[in-house]
C-alpha cells in the first residue's frame, strides 16, 4: 500500500494512489445505494421464480404463474371478442333494415364501421371521410350509386368498376372528343356551369343546352340531376367529384376519369360490411 | 523521404477502390468506391505535399522536432472532428426533425428522411461521440499511466481509418447502401474496415496501459478499455454477413428471424452501454476531478459500480423486444436485468457528483463544471427511466412511441453531450497552451441554450409519446379501437415542430462552442468581465 494521505478539506483519507493529480477517496459506498441494489436482485430473483426465466437444454422454467405472453394475448383477444359476440352475431344474422331498427345495435354497428372505416376507407376517402378530387365525399347528400343503407351496402360489398365481382357497379361516361368538336365541348361546359353559376361566356350557354339535351341527358337527365341506377352524377347541386369550373367540366368530357373502389365484401366479410354501410348512412347524407 | 509505406498503403487503396468501381455491376457499389477512391487520392496527394528533397548526405537534416512526453497532436485533430462532427449531426438532427413536422422537406432520393436518419444517430454516436471518447481516452490514458501513447503513429492511423469510416458511412447512407440493423448500417466492407481500426484502437490503448509508470491502473482507463473490447465484440458478432459478391454492396446476415432481432439488440443494447455509458464515465471520472481539483469521492463505489454495470448491462438488450416473437423467459432476463442495471449506473452519478463535495461553489463560477453536473444529472434521470420503461407494463405503453425518442436524447443530449462540451472546453486551452478559454462567458450561454434545449426536446417527447401510446390502445364503449394510426401521426405535428425548436437550441450552443473553440486555437481572448463569484486563484472551501 502507498504511504498514507488524508484529503484536507473532507478530513477523509485517500487510496494513496495519485494519477495525474487525482486522487481517490476511500469512502464507503453510500448505505441507501447498497440496499436499494441488493433489493433490485432480491426483485430479480424474486421475478425469475415467479415468471418464465430461466433457458434450460431445450425449454425454460415456466415460473410458477405459469404465464406466458401468448397465453395472455389470446386470453385478451377472446375476452374481446366475447365481449362483441352477441352483437356480432346479432348482425350477421339481421337484415341492414333489422339493424337500423334497432337503437343499440345500429350504435354498435357505427362504433365498429367507424373503426373499419378508418383502418380500411380512410385512405382514399379520408380519416373524416370527407374525400377529395376523385374520392367522393360520404358527409354529403350527393350519392353516385344511391345513400339507402342496401345500397351503400351493395356499392361497398362488391366495389365500383372492380374487375373480379360480377355484381360490381359499372358505369361509363364515353370521350366526347369522338362525338363533339372542341367548340361544341367548350359550349357543353358552359351550359352545366350555368346551372349552378356563371359561365365566362353567357353567349355559349344557349347552344351548350341544345348539345347537352342531345348527348348528355340519356345518362344525367334532362334536369341533369343524374341517375344513380347509371351512376351518372348530379350536375346541378354545385357538388363536384373530379374538380370544379369549365376547365375541369372540359377535361372530363375528353378524357373520363373514372374512379375504381375494391369490393370489399371478400375481404372484410358480410358483418363488417353491413357496419361500413351503417356508418357512412349515419354520417349525415343517408337517406 | 517520410511517409513513404502510408503513401503506397494509400495509393493501393485507392486503386483497389478504382478496381472495385469498374468491376462491380452494383451501381450503388460503384458510386461508392468512386467515394473511396477520390478520398484515398486527396489523402495520397496530401502526404505527398509534404515530401522534402533535401539530400541527406549534406548532413543538413534538420533535427527531428523535440518529442514532448505524450502525442498529442491526435489528440488536437480529435478535438477538431469531435467539434465538427458534432454540428454536422446536430445539424441533421434539425433537418430530420423538420422533415418530421414537414413532410415536403424529404428531398428525394437522397436527402428523404429514411436516408438521414441513419446519418444523424452515425454522425451523432459514432463520429461526434466516437471522436469524442478515441480523443479524450488517447489523452487520458497517456497522463494516467505517465506513458507516451503506444505505437507511435498508430495513433494516426487509429483517428484517420475512423474518419475513413465515418465519410464511407455517411456517404453510403446518403447512396441507399444499408443493411438495415439500426445503429449498425454499414455495410460488410465499411464494417471490416472498422474491425481493422479499432483493433489498432485497442493495441495503442492496451499497449500504453502494458507500457505504464504507475503501479495502477486509473479508473477512468478501466472504462475505456471495457468500451474498447466491448464494442470490438458486439460490432464483428453483429455485423457477420456473407456478402453476395465481393465487388457489391450486398450481404444477408448471418442471423435470422428473431435469432437476428435479439442478436441486432443485444448490439443496440450495448451500443448504449458500452460505447454511451462506460466509455462516457471515463470521460466523466478524469474531467470531473480535474476540472473540480477534487479527488474521487469513492474508490470502493468505482470499483464496484463498475463491475456490476459491466456484468449486468451485457444482459439487457431483450427489454428492446418485449411482447415480441422472442420467448417469454428471454424477456424476463431482459427485463430483470435493466431494473438490477438502475443502481451500478447510479454509482457512477453518485461518486461524479460527491467529487464535487468541497468544491459546491465552482457550480455557481464555473460554468464547465456546471455543465459536467448537469451532464451527470441527465445521466442519473436517463439511468432511472431506462430501468423504469424496460418493466413490460411501462414498456406495452411507451414501445414504439416518441417518448423513448425522447428518453434517448435526455441521456444522449444531455449526458454525452454536455459531458464532452465540458471535455473539450477543459482541453482545448491546455492543449494549445492557451492561457484561457477565448470566452468564458460564451460557456454559459452555451450551458442555458443547451440545457434550455434538452428540456424542451425531452418534455415535448415524453408528452408524445405518452398521447401515442394512448391513442394506440384506446377503445370505445363497444370494444373497437378508436384512432387508427394515421390520425396519431397526425397528432404529433405540434409536438414534432416544438421539437425541432429544442434541436435547433441546442445545435446554437454547438456553433457557439465551435466559435468558441476556433478563437481560442487562433490565440485570442474576449475582453469580457469574469462571470460574477468567480475568483482568480483557487481556494480550499472551509
Amino acid at each position: 500500500m502507498a504511504e498514507k494521505h488524508v484529503d484536507e478539506i473532507s478530513g477523509v483519507e485517500t487510496t494513496g494512489h495519485e494519477w495525474d493529480g487525482i486522487r481517490e477517496l476511500n469512502n464507503p459506498m453510500p448505505r441507501w445505494w447498497v440496499y436499494t441494489f441488493y433489493a433490485t436482485i432480491v426483485w430479480a430473483v424474486g421475478y425469475m421464480i415467479v415468471y418464465p426465466a430461466v433457458p434450460l437444454l431445450t425449454d425454460a422454467t415456466k415460473g410458477v404463474l405459469g404465464y406466458s405472453s401468448r397465453a395472455e394475448v389470446s386470453a385478451e383477444l377472446a375476452n374481446a371478442k366475447a365481449a362483441q359476440a352477441g352483437n356480432l352475431e346479432k348482425i350477421a344474422s339481421s337484415s341492414i333494415a333489422d339493424i337500423m331498427a334497432d337503437p343499440q345495435l345500429q350504435q354498435f354497428a357505427v362504433s365498429g364501421g367507424a373503426s373499419a372505416f378508418k383502418v380500411n376507407c380512410a385512405q382514399c376517402h379520408g380519416s373524416g371521410a370527407a374525400g377529395s378530387a376523385g374520392f367522393p365525399n360520404l358527409n354529403d347528400d350527393d350519392w353516385l350509386w344511391g345513400g339507402k343503407p342496401e345500397e351503400i351496402y351493395q356499392t361497398i360489398a362488391h366495389g365500383i368498376r372492380y374487375d373480379g365481382d360480377g355484381e360490381t357497379r359499372v358505369s361509363e361516361m364515353p370521350a366526347f372528343t369522338e362525338i363533339l368538336q372542341p367548340e361544341e365541348i367548350k359550349q357543353t361546359a358552359a351550359y352545366v356551369v350555368s346551372l349552378t353559376g356563371t359561365p365566362s361566356d353567357v353567349s355559349m350557354v344557349e347552344p351548350g343546352k341544345a348539345l347537352f339535351e342531345a348527348n348528355c341527358a340519356s345518362c344525367h337527365g334532362a334536369d341533369a340531376k343524374g341517375n344513380r341506377e347509371l351512376g351518372a352524377p348530379n350536375l346541378a347541386d354545385a357538388l363536384w367529384l373530379k374538380g370544379e369550373g369549365e376547365q375541369a367540366i372540359i377535361a372530363q368530357m375528353k378524357v373520363p376519369k373514372h374512379g375504381v373502389m375494391p369490393a370489399w365484401l371478400p375481404r372484410l366479410g358480410d358483418t363488417t360490411v353491413k357496419q361500413l354501410a351503417v356508418f357512412v348512412h349515419s354520417l349525415g347524407g343517408g337517406e | 523521404m517520410k511517409y513513404t509505406f502510408e503513401m503506397i498503403l494509400l495509393g493501393v487503396g485507392a486503386f483497389l477502390a478504382l478496381v472495385g468501381a469498374g468491376f462491380t455491376q452494383d451501381r450503388h457499389f460503384e458510386a461508392h468506391m468512386w467515394v473511396l477512391f477520390f478520398v484515398l487520392l486527396a489523402g495520397t496527394i496530401m502526404l505527398m505535399r509534404r515530401i522534402e528533397f533535401s539530400p541527406v548526405s549534406a548532413g543538413r537534416a534538420p533535427p527531428p522536432p523535440p518529442q514532448s512526453e505524450y502525442f498529442d497532436e491526435v489528440v488536437k485533430y480529435g478535438v477538431i472532428a469531435t467539434v465538427f462532427w458534432g454540428v454536422v449531426g446536430f445539424l441533421v438532427g434539425v433537418v430530420v426533425a423538420l422533415q418530421l413536422a414537414f413532410p415536403d422537406l424529404n428531398i428525394e432520393p437522397w436527402f428523404n428522411f429514411g436516408r438521414m436518419r441513419p446519418l444523424h444517430t452515425s454522425a451523432v454516436i459514432f463520429a461526434f461521440g466516437g471522436n469524442a471518447l478515441i480523443a479524450t481516452s488517447f489523452y487520458i490514458v497517456q497522463r494516467t499511466s505517465r506513458a507516451r501513447l503506444f505505437g507511435g503513429n498508430l495513433g494516426w492511423f487509429v483517428f484517420w481509418g475512423y474518419q475513413l469510416f465515418i465519410v464511407m458511412a455517411a456517404t453510403g447512407y446518403l447512396l441507399g447502401i444499408t443493411q438495415s440493423k439500426e445503429y449498425a448500417e454499414p455495410e460488410w466492407y465499411v464494417d471490416l474496415w472498422l474491425t481493422i481500426v479499432w483493433v489498432a484502437y485497442l493495441v495503442a490503448f492496451l499497449g500504453t496501459l502494458l507500457t505504464r509508470r504507475e503501479p495502477h491502473i486509473y479508473v477512468a482507463n478501466w472504462f475505456y478499455l471495457a468500451f474498447i473490447v466491448t464494442i470490438a465484440m458486439l460490432h464483428i458478432v453483429n455485423n457477420l454477413a456473407v456478402p453476395v459478391s465481393f465487388v457489391g454492396s450486398k450481404s444477408y446476415s448471418a442471423f435470422a428471424g428473431v435469432q437476428d432481432a435479439l442478436t441486432q439488440w443485444w448490439y443496440g443494447h450495448n451500443a448504449v452501454g458500452f460505447f454511451l455509458t462506460a466509455g462516457f464515465l471515463g470521460m466523466m471520472y478524469y474531467f470531473i476531478p480535474k476540472q473540480a481539483n477534487r479527488p474521487v469521492y469513492s474508490y470502493r463505489l468505482s470499483i464496484i459500480h463498475f463491475w456490476s454495470l459491466i456484468f449486468m448491462y451485457i444482459w439487457a438488450g431483450p427489454h428492446h423486444l418485449h411482447y415480441t416473437a422472442l420467448p417469454d423467459w428471454a424477456q424476463t432476463l431482459g427485463m430483470v436485468f435493466s431494473v438490477m442495471l438502475w443502481m451500478p449506473s447510479w454509482g457512477g452519478m453518485i461518486n461524479g457528483l460527491m467529487t464535487l463535495s468541497g468544491a459546491w461553489d465552482k457550480i455557481r463560477t464555473d460554468p464547465i463544471i456546471r455543465m459536467m453536473v448537469m451532464a451527470v444529472a441527465f445521466y442519473g434521470m436517463a439511468t432511472f427511466e431506462g430501468p423504469m420503461m424496460s418493466i413490460k407494463t411501462v414498456n406495452s405503453l411507451s414501445h414504439y412511441t416518441d417518448w423513448t425518442i425522447g428518453h434517448v436524447h435526455s441521456g444522449a443530449l444531455g449526458w454525452n453531450g454536455l459531458i464532452t462540451f465540458g471535455a473539450i472546453y477543459y482541453l482545448v486551452p491546455k492543449l494549445w497552451n492557451r492561457e484561457r478559454l477565448y470566452s468564458v462567458r460564451m460557456v454559459n450561454w452555451h450551458f442555458w441554450l443547451a440545457t434550455l434545449g434538452i428540456v424542451v426536446y425531452a418534455a415535448v417527447m415524453w408528452v408524445a409519446g405518452i398521447q401515442q401510446g394512448l391513442m394506440w390502445r384506446e377503445y370505445d364503449d363497444q370494444g373497437f379501437l378508436v384512432y387508427s394510426f394515421a390520425e396519431s401521426v397526425a397528432a404529433m405535428v405540434p409536438y414534432y415542430v416544438l421539437r425541432a425548436l429544442g434541436g435547433a437550441l441546442f445545435l446554437s450552443g454547438a456553433l457557439l462552442m465551435a466559435f468558441n473553440v476556433t478563437m481560442t486555437i487562433l490565440g485570442r481572448q474576449r475582453d469580457e468581465a469574469p462571470i460574477f463569484g468567480a475568483t482568480p486563484a483557487l481556494k480550499a472551501a472551509e
